[in-house]
């Protein structure tokens, strides 16, 4: 099993539906957020162009928050979903520093928290509470593995780009361009 | 133009507008665990060779400021941890990827060791000085005993714990800044070079102390080296890396870096330092401090410069 999530640049109106679903969702602290959206105005007047990218943590396969975690905190389950045990967790920093997608935030508990792709819905049968909410269904998800998913079927047919891929990380959100 | 916006607001805590989460204590545990790793490896090799008479300063006195360097080193970084109550989760795990684990289990050899060899050197340095209960004397016969393996763990330790500081940071792929393999020989040279200087703060002896004047010269020779060496691999690589070499090169962290760490630091002890084994006598004071402050700057200099380099995309 391997979890994906592909988001559509061109659908997506940047409405920050998906911020604070996933903030109320997941008790995000006041003030923090676990995924944003980001707008890129690309060209001169006339001419321009436009991508809307709704973005979190991107599960890379190979993450490097987990190989710089000292105790294990920081780990990949099933489905590749890189989570952080709260009670494993010293609040180093070394996974803050090292996640060139500034993905992760210290909660002010003093443990580090990200995105879990909702694995506490994944387990019910739903779906991330970003993608339920998603107003222009912009937002795919699912198991790369299973060749019918949403998420699959629509990176078959549409291109697709990764962020900073040079960075090495291998990561698993999408967007479709 | 490309213009690149978080329209959706997002603010998070020392991690926006730029990364801030490490300050001066990492930075400051950096410099107290290099400097202490120079004094204790210079230690170690003197008397593994044999030189021990002949610098008794760098093998017997000045290795009594290592556990102070590593308490204090150690205290500061306690403080800095967010989750602190947790902090002993770091010694129910060995993670050979995470060069923090490494760091934290070199630590715990490193400062007890620290602390044994001071403690057989102390009746020798305090002539009054007196164990009070027979079992300690006991154990201070039993170290005597197996000092050479004592001191090639001391040196091994040192070593990895000097060399460790830097790759700490050199894991991070992130950090374009600290993502070069230099920074771990930089600061092992570094460290090094704080420890020779504290021996030649602390020294009485003269040839001693042109001894250690000498070492200094070396080690600065090879962190310019090693300097030159960092921004030329920069700037022959990535876009991102070439930016983070801009950070020195006219960016904000110029003056202070090339000011505080390669003149002051570097050039001016080096100068006075060739003086001094000339004919000319100089206070050894000041390019040793000046030594000392110039590895202190690097740190502070490296870890924050390097949280502001970042990937664009």
């Amino acid at each position: 099993m391997r979890y994906a999530m592909a988001v559509d640049t061109r659908k997506c109106v940047g409405c920050s539906d998906c911020v604070v679903a996933c903030q109320t969702e997941n008790n995000v602290p006041h003030g923090f957020c676990r995924e944003w959206v980001v707008e890129v105005m690309d060209g001169t007047y006339p001419q321009l162009e436009m991508e809307i990218r709704s973005e979190r943590c991107n599960h890379c396969v190979n993450a490097p928050c987990v190989r710089c975690c000292p105790t294990g905190a920081s780990h990949i389950v099933e489905g590749g979903i890189v989570l952080v045990e709260h009670n494993d967790c010293i609040g180093c920093g070394a996974c803050m520093a090292s996640c060139p997608y500034d993905a992760r935030y210290p909660h002010p508990s003093g443990y580090v928290d990200k995105c879990t792709f909702c694995a506490h819905r994944l387990k019910n049968g739903l779906s991330p509470a970003c993608v339920a909410v998603c107003p222009t269904k912009c937002l795919y998800f699912g198991d790369l593995d299973d060749l019918n998913s949403d998420v699959s079927i629509v990176l078959k047919k549409r291109k697709s780009k990764t962020l900073i891929p040079e960075a090495g990380t291998n990561p698993q959100l999408y967007f479709l361009i | 133009m490309k213009e690149e916006l978080i329209v959706s607001g997002r603010m998070n805590q020392l991690i926006d507008p730029h990364l801030h989460i490490w300050h001066w204590q990492i930075s400051l545990y950096l410099f107290l665990g290099g400097m202490a790793a120079g004094i204790l490896a210079i230690a170690a090799l003197y008397f593994i060779r044999g030189r021990e008479k002949d610098y008794r300063t760098a093998v017997r006195i000045t290795p009594f400021l290592a556990p102070v360097l590593l308490v204090v080193g150690l205290i500061a970084l306690f403080i800095d941890l967010r989750h602190k109550m947790y902090f002993w989760q770091l010694y129910t795990n060995i993670r050979l990827q995470s060069p923090m684990s490494w760091g934290a289990w070199t630590l715990m050899v490193i400062t007890p060791v620290s602390f044994i060899w001071s403690a057989l050197h102390i009746r020798d340095v305090f002539p009054k000085w007196d164990w009070k209960y027979k079992w300690i004397y006991d154990l201070e016969t039993f170290f005597n005993r197996f000092k050479m393996t004592l001191a090639w763990v001391m040196l091994i330790y040192a070593i990895i714990l000097g060399i460790y500081t830097g790759i700490l940071l050199s894991a991070f792929n992130a950090r374009p800044l600290w993502n070069t393999s230099i920074l771990g020989p930089l600061f092992l040279a570094s460290g090094l070079s704080a420890g020779a200087a504290a021996t030649l703060l602390l020294s009485k002896d003269k040839a001693e102390r042109k001894q250690f004047a000498r070492i200094d010269l070396v080690l600065i020779g090879i962190e310019l080296f090693l300097i030159i060496h960092m921004f030329m691999g920069f700037l022959a690589s990535t876009q991102v890396q070439i930016e983070a070499a801009k950070l020195f090169l006219g960016g904000p962290y110029t003056m202070s870096f090339w000011i505080f760490v390669v003149i002051l630091g570097m050039l001016i002890p080096a100068l006075l330092e060739i003086m001094e084994l000339g004919k000319f006598h100089i206070p050894v004071l000041v390019p040793a401090v000046l030594v000392i402050f110039g590895s202190l700057m690097l740190r502070f200099i490296i870890v924050y410069a390097g949280q502001v380099s970042r990937w664009l995309y």
